[in-house]
């Protein structure tokens, strides 16, 4: 059988999101493939230009739906490094409290969607049953499933009360008890076995030389953990454990999240025991002074990047944004290579890909041409007079 | 997995047990305190300063002149409930209640003033 030319996407009903993967096949396995991007792009970072630090807050959490908190706590933690501003320490702790609750839902949900694409959907129902209970906590104290509005430049808006947190540590019994069961079942049952193992092999060196981060690089036993590498919020005052995994493989990636789920488990449950007293914020002054700042954060996917440079007024000049399935995509290609063609919905969605945070302005270069050049409206309507000209147009 | 039906307790559990759901609107689930709803706006404790316009991420809270006198005036089309104005408010006029079931037929019918 000849080479065939897979298109799979823009709109396909196999993608929750638009991209397109155009996969070259040898009968049924998989040569080689061509990851196109940008569909979903929302102009978000230029947006943010024309609005203020405080209308920020609320834009800057709607790039992501799932790890909203991530990148409001990256901008927030850029603006608070150029005013200099130190928060309170109780604000701190509940930072990561949102930060873990996140990753906590973030991390079932992953689950739930992996056992969808391999057709496990029972397990679809019960890691989303159990969501509902991270959800239900996070409304309990923002007041918002998602997008919880939390962050305030300079603190957090809202308290955790002692009620609370005896709500929380509740809910963290029901959940940790309920993960031992998925840890069983990922690691025994053999549906999700015949499907993960040695599927979407990506090799430690791989992995390095393609920049993969977060749980897909964590699977292929790099220890790479912003929390650990450069802490922030409050990861510095607290203990646990960078999870790795050495199979390289989807099955890696499913065990290493769901041992992280542990570990944000042990994470919340020292925070409410250790949640200090005090103010939850600081007042911060509208205009942010001229500077630069970068911040970085551990989202549920991996590492989410954020640069900000202010003038000294109430907007800022540049944002930019660089979310991990960016990061992760080189890798993807690398797995794909050498699989089947019924192997690519899962070990796509093994990287939890989320296209529509990812997307940002895109220049297209196509082999040896010249790259592209910008041209002003002046400049085009010069050449615009000049093109006529040459054909005999008079004015 | 090692024991099969090791997952029959819970498929006969889910047999007998109460749906998670509830038949809206007869019954209701009860929203948490926290809930932003709907903003209550104060009229005669307003000093006319603009902050919650000025604040407003969507253009949900505008500053419009009545009666000789300018005050905010909320749109809850473009109101993504974040409650901003009422933090940026410096004599506590706008208070968030937890009123969430605002459905309308149409544009411009809800509004807060």
């Amino acid at each position: 059988m000849g080479i065939v030319k897979l298109p799979i996407g823009p709109q396909h009903p196999a993608l929750k999101e638009p991209e397109n993967f155009t996969i070259t096949l040898d009968g049924e396995r998989v040569i080689d493939v061509d990851i196109r991007i940008g569909y979903t792009h929302r102009g978000i970072e230029k947006l943010m230009e024309s609005r203020t630090y405080t209308q920020n807050l609320y834009l800057v959490e709607r790039i992501c739906g799932i790890c909203s908190y991530a990148h409001v706590e990256n901008f927030t933690q850029n603006v608070e490094e150029i005013l200099g501003l130190q928060i309170p320490k109780r604000a701190e702790y509940i930072r990561t409290l949102f930060l873990e609750l996140e990753r906590l839902h973030s991390h079932f949900l992953w689950l739930g969607v992996a056992g969808h694409e391999i057709g496990f959907d029972t397990l679809f129902m019960y890691t989303w049953q159990d969501r509902e209970v991270v959800q239900d906590l996070l409304e309990m104290i923002s007041g918002n499933r998602v997008n919880y509005a939390m962050n305030a430049i300079g603190g957090v808006r809202r308290d955790v009360s002692e009620e609370h947190r005896k709500k929380v540590l509740e809910g963290m019994d029901y959940l940790e008890k309920r993960t031992e069961y998925y840890k069983e079942v990922a690691i025994n049952e053999k549906t999700i076995l015949a499907r993960a193992e040695n599927v979407g092999i990506l090799k430690p060196k791989v992995a390095l030389k393609l920049a993969a981060v977060g749980p897909t690089a964590r699977a292929s036993g790099i220890m790479v953990d912003i929390r650990k590498d450069d802490p922030y919020a409050s990861y510095p005052d607290i203990p646990f454990d960078v999870i790795t995994t050495n199979t390289n493989d989807v099955l890696g990636r499913v065990v290493v999240r769901v041992l992280e789920v542990f570990e944000s488990i042990k994470i919340i449950r020292y925070l409410m025991g250790h949640l200090p007293d005090g103010e939850i914020i600081t007042k911060a002054p509208r205009k942010v002074p001229e500077g630069e700042s970068i911040s970085h954060t551990e989202a549920p996917r991996g590492e989410d990047f954020h640069y900000l440079r202010s003038n000294g007024t109430e907007k800022p000049e540049r944002y930019k944004v660089r979310t991990p399935t960016l990061a992760n995509l080189p890798a993807v290609a690398e797995m794909l290579k050498e699989t089947y063609l019924a192997d690519v919905p899962i070990i796509v969605a093994a990287i939890d890909p989320c296209m529509g945070c990812m997307d940002r302005v895109l220049l297209l270069k196509k082999g040896k041409e010249k790259p592209g050049e910008l041209i002003d409206g002046e400049r085009l309507r010069r050449y615009g007079i000049k093109w006529y000209a040459e054909r005999g147009w008079k004015a | 997995m090692k024991v099969p039906g090791k997952m029959l307790p819970k498929i006969v559990g889910f047999i007998v047990r109460k749906p998670v759901t509830v038949l809206y609107p007869k019954e209701r689930l009860i929203p948490p305190e926290t809930l932003r709803g709907k903003m209550r706006f104060h009229l005669d404790r307003c000093i006319s300063c603009g902050l919650c316009a000025r604040d407003c991420p969507s253009g949900a809270c505008t500053m419009h002149e009545i009666d000789g006198k300018k005050r905010p005036i909320f749109d809850l089309d473009y109101c993504t409930f974040c409650a901003q104005c009422a933090e940026s408010c410096p004599k506590d006029a706008i208070e968030m209640t937890s009123e969430f079931e605002l459905a309308h037929y149409k544009k411009g019918e809800a509004i807060v003033q």
